[in-house]
């Protein structure tokens, strides 16, 4: 005799079931699992150029995998970065608003359930269709480039690749996120859909060019001491952090390329007698845990909103 | 059968300095079919929505099955069946996987319900193994899957908000003698909700007739049938005009 499964887990199953049948799922999956094989394409030929002599990366063969290119196609996290937040987008955008306009809503409602029951497994059935296809995504490119280059990745860069497939969860959620909060917000699913696409497209283009407005606006004159310059770089670099798709890369390039000692900028005194080795994930974690703590947070925060605004929605037939 | 099981105590719910619901007192027995008149706007949905917790009120209390609705909203869904308007189904299953949904978020055990879903499909004259989606429905069948639907959970008391609207004449005949059947066979207390005059008529032993947000008068089954107190007259007096016609 099967255990009666609690209502929670129901919704849940039905989400992730809707999801996967859904076409929209199979053209987001079709997209995304081209242009990694793609990019894979483009690091495997690329692997041997890549490697240069006396690169502290060097012993990092198989992260190459995940971060070569040669100018032709974007790397695999670059495309992460970009494809993403429309995988969020997609998964999310319509959550609340087309149970709405289907007449759906009212009826699961006044079903006894808690209400939070039904947005918790939209944001959970989402997260585990999202979480399976980027392991999936990333378990496969590792397949492939075990079979092409015949090196096996160390424990040390396999940890690293799962650390990488974590931070994009976090980084997708985000998205998917936002994209329930305005499904909450807006009645329509193209509005909705629309609105994401906006935050979206203003974070990944308009917002450097505003920041470099501000930079240009208040850069120091070439009189300017070290200690200016240095402040005022800083300062550039942390307005450029509030777009989620810089935090993301920051804490990939690092996770991925042991090297990377520092995210700001450095003096050459601080430099000054440093040994050009890579650092070991235990350190590379430390450098990007403000980025992964400001990834959550977003995250969080948007989670937070809807939540709250649904909660407090009146649920009328249509 | 005179135990009540709906109780309303000066209910009032206000958006901005609108009242929908204003200082509504009303007791639903347990067993009678009572009917909700009156046009829209009236605040009919509203004090719906009120009895099962799906929105606040600004003040008063309700009580369904003398559970406060407000505060513990889920013991009250446990045993209150609801049909909303125009009621909607995920249009990728079924009806009887649809039903079966229902089923498990009232955690009834699967093959009950199973045995349950296919009894009420046969009830409420919906073909049994069909391939057909819910999204391929017509009105007429959406909305006798919707009360299959309420009826899967055995709720003690069904709420039909504007049941009828959108069948046919013969459609609302079997409808309307469906939800008599249920209340002599199963002892079901119906609240029934409509801007119809002459559904109401036909099938309410008490009737509250709704308007402006407040309940205008309540008639019982004696002065529903004499015509000259009768429902016709009372509705004519606050509404004007003729019957209700759509």
């Amino acid at each position: 005799m099967n255990k009666i499964q609690s209502p929670f887990w129901v919704i849940v199953r039905k989400e992730v079931a809707d999801h996967v049948r859904s076409w929209r799922f199979i053209i987001l999956i079709a997209i995304i699992a081209l242009t990694c094989m793609g990019s894979l394409y483009t690091a495997l030929t690329n692997i041997g150029a890549a490697i240069k002599p006396n690169d502290p990366d060097g012993s990092f063969l198989f992260l190459k995998l995940f971060t070569a290119s040669d100018g032709t196609l974007p790397s695999f996290v670059i495309f992460i970065s970009f494809l993403g937040p429309l995988l969020g987008i997609g998964l999310g955008f319509d959550a609340i608003n087309s149970e709405q306009n289907k007449g759906t809503l009212s009826r699961v409602l006044s079903q006894p359930i808690h209400r939070d029951y039904l947005i918790n497994a939209k944001f959970v059935g989402a997260l585990i269709v999202i979480g399976v296809m980027l392991l999936t995504l990333a378990l496969l490119v590792m397949g492939f480039g075990l079979i092409a280059i015949g090196i096996p990745p160390t424990a040390e860069e396999f940890s690293r690749i799962i650390c990488f497939i974590g931070v994009s969860i976090v980084y997708v959620a985000f998205w998917l996120n936002l994209s329930i909060f305005f499904s909450i917000k807006f009645k329509q699913a193209a509005t909705s859909a629309l609105a994401c696409i906006a935050v979206w497209l203003f974070f990944s283009v308009f917002y450097n060019m505003i920041v470099n407005l501000v930079g240009k606006a208040i850069s120091p004159s070439a009189m300017a001491s070290t200690y200016q310059i240095i402040s005022y770089q800083k300062f550039m670099l942390n307005l450029l952090r509030f777009a989620p798709s810089m935090l993301f890369n920051e804490a990939t390039t690092t996770l991925l390329m042991p090297s990377v000692r520092s995210l700001g900028p450095l003096t050459m005194e601080q430099v000054h007698g440093a040994i050009p080795s890579p650092l070991p994930l235990g350190q590379s974690l430390m450098v990007v845990w403000p980025q992964l703590t400001g990834l959550i947070a977003a995250t969080v925060i948007c989670f937070a909103l809807s939540y709250a605004s649904f909660m407090r929605k009146e649920i009328r037939s249509r | 059968m005179h135990e009540p099981i709906i109780e309303l105590h000066d209910l009032t719910k206000q958006y901005g300095k609108f009242s929908a619901v204003d200082r509504i007192n009303l007791t639903v027995r347990k067993g009678e079919i009572f009917g909700i008149l009156g046009p829209n706007g009236a605040g009919k949905s509203t004090t719906i929505l009120m009895m099962l917790g799906l929105t606040d009120p600004t003040s008063g209390d309700v009580k369904v099955c003398g559970i406060d609705s407000t505060r513990n909203p889920i013991q009250v869904r446990e045993k209150v069946g609801y049909l909303p308007e125009d009621v909607g189904f995920y249009d990728d299953m079924t009806g009887i996987e649809n039903l079966l949904y229902t089923a498990r978020l009232n955690r009834i055990d699967e093959k009950k319900a199973q045995a349950k879903a296919r009894e009420l499909l046969e009830r409420v004259g919906l073909p049994l193994d069909t391939k057909k989606k819910a999204g391929k429905y017509s009105r007429g069948m959406r909305q006798r899957l919707g009360l299959a639907d309420v009826l899967i959970k055995n709720p003690e008391v069904i709420i039909l908000d504007e049941p009828t609207s959108g069948i046919d004449p013969a459609g609302v005949q079997e409808f309307m003698d469906l939800i008599r059947q249920l209340r002599d066979e199963n002892g079901l207390t119906v609240l029934f909700s409509s801007h119809h005059l002459d559904q109401v008529q036909q099938i309410c032993d008490r009737v509250g007739l709704f308007g402006g947000g407040k309940l205008l008068a309540e008639v019982n089954i004696e002065e529903l049938q004499s015509e000259e107190h009768g429902l016709e007259n009372m509705y004519n007096r606050y509404f004007g005009g003729g019957k209700s016609h759509e």
